[in-house]
């Protein structure tokens, strides 16, 4: 288990990586999965980790912007990311390897496999964010930036009050992470909102088995985004978790991990 | 020193404050009565007349979607002026450049009030507020290069007059740039950007523009024009900063007793009581630098929307520097110690209309402080002088 900061292209990823699971579960079983985190950011800590790194390895790069990576000044877009992704597979030999993506994160694995859907296995993509299927006078994705942000926790959270992030722990370092990583997510998101107008003309092409998740209280994410949008893959499937909002790996991440590996086969 | 009057064209008749989240972005236009908004106009657009009539100059600016500032199109309000006027100079403080998608169109527009106004045209930049954000679908982040690439794209629209050139930067992009017609002042009309940082300031100061500061009183401010002197020295433009590169716009209201003048402070004080925002518009992500962001989360106090609480009376406002209120003695003596504590400006921009204000108390307080007030700003503070060496003057004259 360990963070190193790779550089790809001109960007300084943080990228983790839970090292080889133990060689005797057979050559499949060290296929690794690639963890796109969602606008939350990404911390080994988080409680879905343990229980997927226990099978598989996982290599989670922290996205431009958030963490300790860095944001060049031409980068400005999701499509931006999944071509230094693509790259960052060539570094790290990952060809074949699982991809999960939360929100934003199963943004950037759609428009990853759109280019490429030979360098992948399968595709989890959990409350995704990145297509526009509603009529023009409505959002599809609410506005979480004009919103109270107990109104955007209410949409966000399962349980709000549980989840809620207390500022006044926050070391002056991760207080920066938080307001640094919502900057960023402003940046990618802002126009069109949320949403890459092209994607949903090349999401034909991926034809890997795909699992889309969604949390039954996901306010962001409805359910009939999630089966829209599960729809453009000629392969693909929807999963609902209970007590979950928009982050069903932080608050059900037992019933996540169980899911994802047993869709990912193990 | 040059003085300015300066209206933000407000729709003051709301329901109460209670009865609404926010007076920008989300408050519905049911609300606007656009045959009171005409007359409206109709009071505002003669104020700024008696203003050039008494020798004070013009300024206005553009907000959107808000009732404090029904002035969505400030270009147009200014051409309506470039023809109604006859001799002030016309300030538009001013063009939101990170927030409009065609920079070309605007040096357009300013070239087109130039030549209307024959040659009288102030032209104002700005960032825009935060509540400009929505509005404009404008991406919160970066908009400071944007800014900056649109403000020098403009310069070279108007300076350039050989024909088509192409501008293919990193956040607009055009084959064929040649606009009609061509600014009538030469090499291009006064450049007034504003800004609230220290480090913006000296950018502004590098280019030799004029800066202007909005109700940032007295330690912000020489903060600012700290910044504005740091950034026009260390481009090479010398050691002395003209005092007319330096605007300063404040809440100022002059009446002939004390008790008028209290009456027409204390209505003044709409601009402050009214602004009512909620933190998700007021401060949207990438607006602030994150340290900035750590330091509001710890408490600290939002320069941005400096509409604090403190300052919603008149003495707080009075002393925290925000406004000048009273008879003209005390005006006066007011602006003098403000200019001197922040080391001198060329321009007051007079906010001297708001709310409630009636007709005839704007028409007064813009008399009073034209010929009680003015006369005497501008004896003691000539064009001519030097800012920033107001210490070294208070220590020759002691």
């Amino acid at each position: 288990m360990q963070s190193t900061m790779l550089q790809v292209a001109d960007v300084d990823l943080d990228v983790f990586d839970s090292g080889h699971v133990d060689s005797n579960q057979g050559s499949g079983k060290a296929r690794p999965i690639m963890f796109l985190h969602g606008g939350g950011g990404f911390d080994q800590r988080q409680p879905f980790v343990a229980p997927l790194a226990q099978k598989r390895r996982m290599v989670v790069p922290t996205h431009p912007g958030f963490g300790k990576s860095s944001l060049p000044d031409w980068l400005d877009s999701v499509d931006d990311i999944a071509h230094l992704y693509l790259e960052l597979m060539d570094h790290l030999k990952l060809d074949g390897a699982d991809v999960i993506g939360c929100s934003i994160g199963g943004w950037i694995a759609a428009e990853m496999a759109t280019k490429a859907p030979e360098r992948f296995r399968r595709l989890v993509l959990v409350g995704p964010v990145g297509i526009k299927v509603g009529p023009p006078d409505k959002l599809d994705i609410p506005d979480i930036f004009a919103m109270p942000e107990a109104e955007a926790q209410k949409l966000i959270y399962h349980e709000p009050e549980r989840m809620r992030l207390d500022m006044a722990k926050l070391s002056d370092d991760e207080l920066a992470a938080v307001f640094r990583a919502r900057e960023t997510l402003a940046l990618l998101t802002w126009e069109p909102w949320m949403h890459n107008p092209k994607l949903k003309r090349r999401l034909h092409r991926v034809a890997n088995p795909a699992l889309f998740i969604r949390g039954e209280s996901d306010g962001l994410i409805s359910q009939a985004y999630l089966e829209a949008y599960a729809r453009m893959l000629p392969n693909a499937r929807t999963l609902t978790i209970k007590a979950a909002g928009h982050v069903p790996q932080l608050e059900q991440p037992a019933a996540f991990a169980a899911a994802v590996l047993e869709f990912l086969g193990e | 020193m040059r003085a300015w009057h300066f209206s933000e064209t407000a729709y003051p008749y709301l329901p109460p404050a209670e009865s609404y989240p926010s007076i920008r972005v989300s408050l519905p236009n049911r609300i606007y009565d656009p045959a009171k908004g005409a007359a409206l106009y109709d009071r505002y657009i003669d104020e700024w007349l008696i203003a050039e009539d008494e020798g004070v100059e013009i300024m206005l600016n553009e907000h959107h979607q808000t009732a404090t500032c029904v002035d969505p199109a400030a270009p147009l309000m200014l051409a309506a002026l470039a023809r109604l006027s006859k001799k002030a100079r016309l300030l538009i403080l001013g063009n939101p450049i990170a927030n409009r998608r065609q920079p070309v169109r605007v040096a357009e527009e300013m070239a087109m009030v130039d030549v209307l106004s024959h040659g009288r045209l102030e032209a104002g930049f700005v960032r825009g507020v935060p509540y400009e954000i929505l509005p404009a679908n404008s991406n919160p982040v970066r908009m400071n290069e944007r800014h900056w690439e649109a403000l020098d794209l403009i310069v070279k629209c108007w300076t350039h007059h050989d024909g088509p050139f192409s501008h293919e930067g990193r956040f607009f992009h055009h084959r064929s740039i040649n606009i009609w017609p061509r600014p009538i002042q030469q090499p291009h009309p006064p450049i007034w950007v504003s800004t609230t940082s220290t480090g913006g300031a000296a950018q502004v100061g590098a280019h030799g523009y004029i800066q202007a500061t909005f109700l940032t009183g007295f330690d912000t401010t020489k903060r600012i024009y700290d910044g504005y002197r740091r950034g026009w020295r260390e481009a090479g433009r010398g050691e002395d900063v003209p005092i007319d590169r330096l605007a300063y716009a404040a809440l100022i209201y002059v009446g002939e007793t004390e008790a008028r003048a209290r009456a027409g402070a204390e209505k003044l004080l709409w601009y402050i009581t009214a602004n009512k925002v909620p933190p998700h518009f007021s401060n949207p992500p990438g607006y602030v630098p994150v340290a900035m962001n750590v330091q509001l989360a710890r408490g600290a106090h939002n320069v941005v929307s400096a509409f604090g609480t403190e300052q919603a009376t008149v003495e707080g406002a009075i002393e925290a520097g925000t406004m000048f209120a009273g008879t003209p003695d005390q005006v006066f003596h007011q602006i003098k110690k403000h200019w001197n504590h922040v080391g001198g400006y060329g321009h007051l921009l007079i906010m001297g209309q708001a709310g409630f204000l009636e007709h005839d108390d704007t028409v007064h307080g813009i008399r009073m402080f034209a010929r009680e007030v003015y006369p005497r700003l501008k004896e003691i503070y000539p064009e001519t002088m030097v800012s920033g060496t107001s210490a070294k003057l208070d220590a020759v004259a002691n």
